[in-house]
């Protein structure tokens, strides 16, 4: 897919995201716009997977799961857009009774979403195990994850990342939205991670980085990230993002971490975000 | 009616039987163990399936969210550690990955309650049943001997959704048959009686074997049930006993709070009020020692279970 499709996508996506967290006065923007890009490449270029007949095994497809879960919108719109589920599903953001809970859930089988997330630290384990699985089951499609940077303070993820490694679990590929920004504040004045890329070799793992903003730099990087599977070593790469990434209000600051825009401020994003597709 | 005692051995090795049995039955099982395989007794499911057996090493947490992610392709995976481990230390993992995700974990916990013995109290959990009959979705079975935990251990994994498994360590008394059927959620009448009925769990079970004997002795009919599934509960055996008996004790190798107690008596209060008795840990925790003078010093011995079937017979109504 041409960058500027993958472009058109995101920016309807963005769209999406501001609407559903105004319309209900509550969710997580900023982390949603900064994973956008990613996310939007991932499900429309670089995953086998099938949108039209979800199957909770995922044999012989492509696994995604979302360890950071409070970023629930950003996933929503992407899985509606790829066909998951209707996009106008994507107005119960939320309300009772809807598929789309705060956090993501399996409860209300939603397609697309394979495990509860949003206590956070809890998605590396579990893709681990399901990379194991498709091992056992001489299954060759790989497993990605995705987690926030404040979410590595979870002792859990290190516990994943030293099993992987010890069990050379190298069909999982997980990314680190590397945003610098959790609710508090910086990770680095909230509880500085050191040396991110240190930390991941130590423990054993293949460590890549990307611009998770520039379709060029995902692309590469995802398509070498994918050549290093099968060889030994779990793979990881970390994200350079910005929260809040296409509403220039919301960016440089961790402010939008969790507030949702009012009226007002959604009308001042949705000028910045073309429509594309539709809006739901 | 007479026990015949089949043997002695520990509840541990009828899980470890078990799955090694469901190592040959059924492919689709593979086994997780945090740094436990020997006192879990899974060694000879290791050693028959290397390919199907994950060693977790000191890490819990991570252990229960391998599992859930290992049900996604097909898989049924039975996590191993004490129960202590299995539940308190790795709740929040249980609760959303497993629980309210659906996931079709077998949670097989051992060294659960005060037998566990001379570790001491860091190591003897006893609000495990609590924790687990709290989280919706989840099965709670606690078997009785070495027969019954081999025989559920092998028809948990035919039941799809996930499973709390509760044993323990001490060389037990066996009195299930070899042959017997375990169905998940039905109770096992034991003895008929008509003055009270006793609903226990676990090596709680043997006691109020023991327990039998000795209100015979004094001219009590006392009824047992072996309560092995306290989640979902068999409400039906419960009242038809009540029904007759008029009068309940409760004996389970747990809080008082949280367990197979407060289980019957939410049945009672709603649907049949009768006077009910507990045996059970009673709001402290456990120490040092070996398993037998902990089960005394605790007050959930025989002796304790014969007091509190008195006790509750006193406080049936007096019908004039």
């Amino acid at each position: 897919m041409e960058n500027k499709a993958l472009a058109g996508i995101a920016s309807q996506v963005r769209r999406d995201i501001v609407r559903m967290v105004s319309a209900v006065n509550s969710g997580h923007p900023g982390g949603s716009l900064g994973c956008t890009d990613f996310l939007t490449y991932l499900y429309f270029e670089q995953m086998h997977h099938n949108a039209s007949d979800f199957q909770m095994d995922g044999r012989n497809e492509d696994l995604f799961f979302l360890s950071n879960g409070h970023i629930s919108p950003v996933w929503y719109s992407v899985l509606a857009r790829a066909g998951y589920f209707p996009a106008a599903e994507l107005g119960t953001f939320r309300k009772l009774g809807s598929r789309l809970q705060g956090h993501p859930s399996t409860d209300k089988n939603l397609p697309g979403v394979r495990m509860a997330s949003g206590s956070l630290g809890q998605g590396l384990s579990v893709g681990v195990g399901a990379a194991q699985i498709k091992k056992l089951n001489r299954d060759n499609t790989l497993v990605y994850t995705l987690h926030g940077d404040g979410e590595l303070q979870e002792g859990q993820i290190w516990e994943a990342a030293m099993y992987a490694a010890a069990n050379k679990v190298d069909n999982i590929i997980a990314t680190i939205d590397a945003n610098g920004r959790q609710i508090d504040g910086d990770v680095d004045e909230v509880l500085s991670l050191g040396d991110l890329h240190q930390k991941w070799v130590a423990f054993g793992w293949e460590v890549l980085h990307m611009d998770g903003h520039d379709f060029d730099s995902i692309r590469s990087t995802m398509q070498k990230a994918k050549s290093m599977t099968g060889k030994g070593k779990p793979v990881v790469i970390i994200m350079k993002t910005e929260m809040g990434q296409g509403v220039d209000y919301m960016m440089g600051s961790h402010k939008w971490h969790g507030v949702a825009p009012n009226a007002e401020q959604l009308q001042v994003a949705l000028q910045q975000l073309e429509e594309t597709l539709g809006d739901y | 009616m007479e026990f015949e005692v089949l043997g002695n051995k520990d509840t541990r090795s009828g899980f470890g039987e078990g799955l090694a049995a469901l190592g040959e039955q059924n492919p689709n099982v593979v086994a997780l163990c945090a740094d436990l395989t020997g006192s879990l007794k899974m060694d000879a499911f290791q050693k028959a399936h290397p390919d199907r057996f994950f060693q977790a090493g000191i890490a819990e947490a991570n252990m229960i969210g391998l599992a859930a992610g290992m049900t996604i392709g097909g898989k049924i995976p039975f996590t191993g550690t004490f129960a202590n481990f299995s539940t308190g230390r790795v709740y929040d993992q249980i609760r959303q990955s497993v629980a309210y995700s659906k996931k079709n974990v077998k949670i097989c916990a051992s060294h659960a309650g005060l037998t566990l013995g001379e570790d001491g109290a860091t190591h003897q959990v006893l609000e495990d049943i609590g924790m687990m009959r709290m989280l919706p979705n989840m099965t709670v079975i606690v078997p009785a001997d070495f027969n019954q935990t081999k025989q559920a251990t092998i028809a948990i994994a035919a039941h799809e959704g996930p499973v709390y498994l509760r044993f323990g360590r001490p060389v037990m008394p066996i009195f299930v048959k070899p042959d017997a059927e375990f169905v998940i959620g039905k109770a096992d009448v034991l003895a008929q009686g008509t003055d009270v009925t006793i609903i226990a769990c676990g090596h709680m079970v043997w006691k109020s074997i023991e327990a039998l004997k000795a209100l015979r002795e004094i001219g009590i009919s006392a009824e047992l049930i072996n309560m092995h599934t306290i989640k979902p509960l068999d409400e039906a055996a419960i009242l038809k006993s009540v029904a007759k008996t008029g009068c309940v004790v409760t004996a389970e190798e747990h809080m008082m709070n949280g367990g197979l107690g407060e289980a019957v008596s939410q049945v009672l209060s709603r649907q049949h009020p009768a006077p009910q008795e507990y045996v059970a840990v009673n709001d402290t925790f456990g120490e040092s020692g070996t398993p037998m003078e902990l089960m005394t010093k605790y007050h959930i011995d025989t002796p304790d279970v014969v007091a509190a079937a008195k006790r509750a017979i006193a406080r049936k109504p007096i019908i004039i």
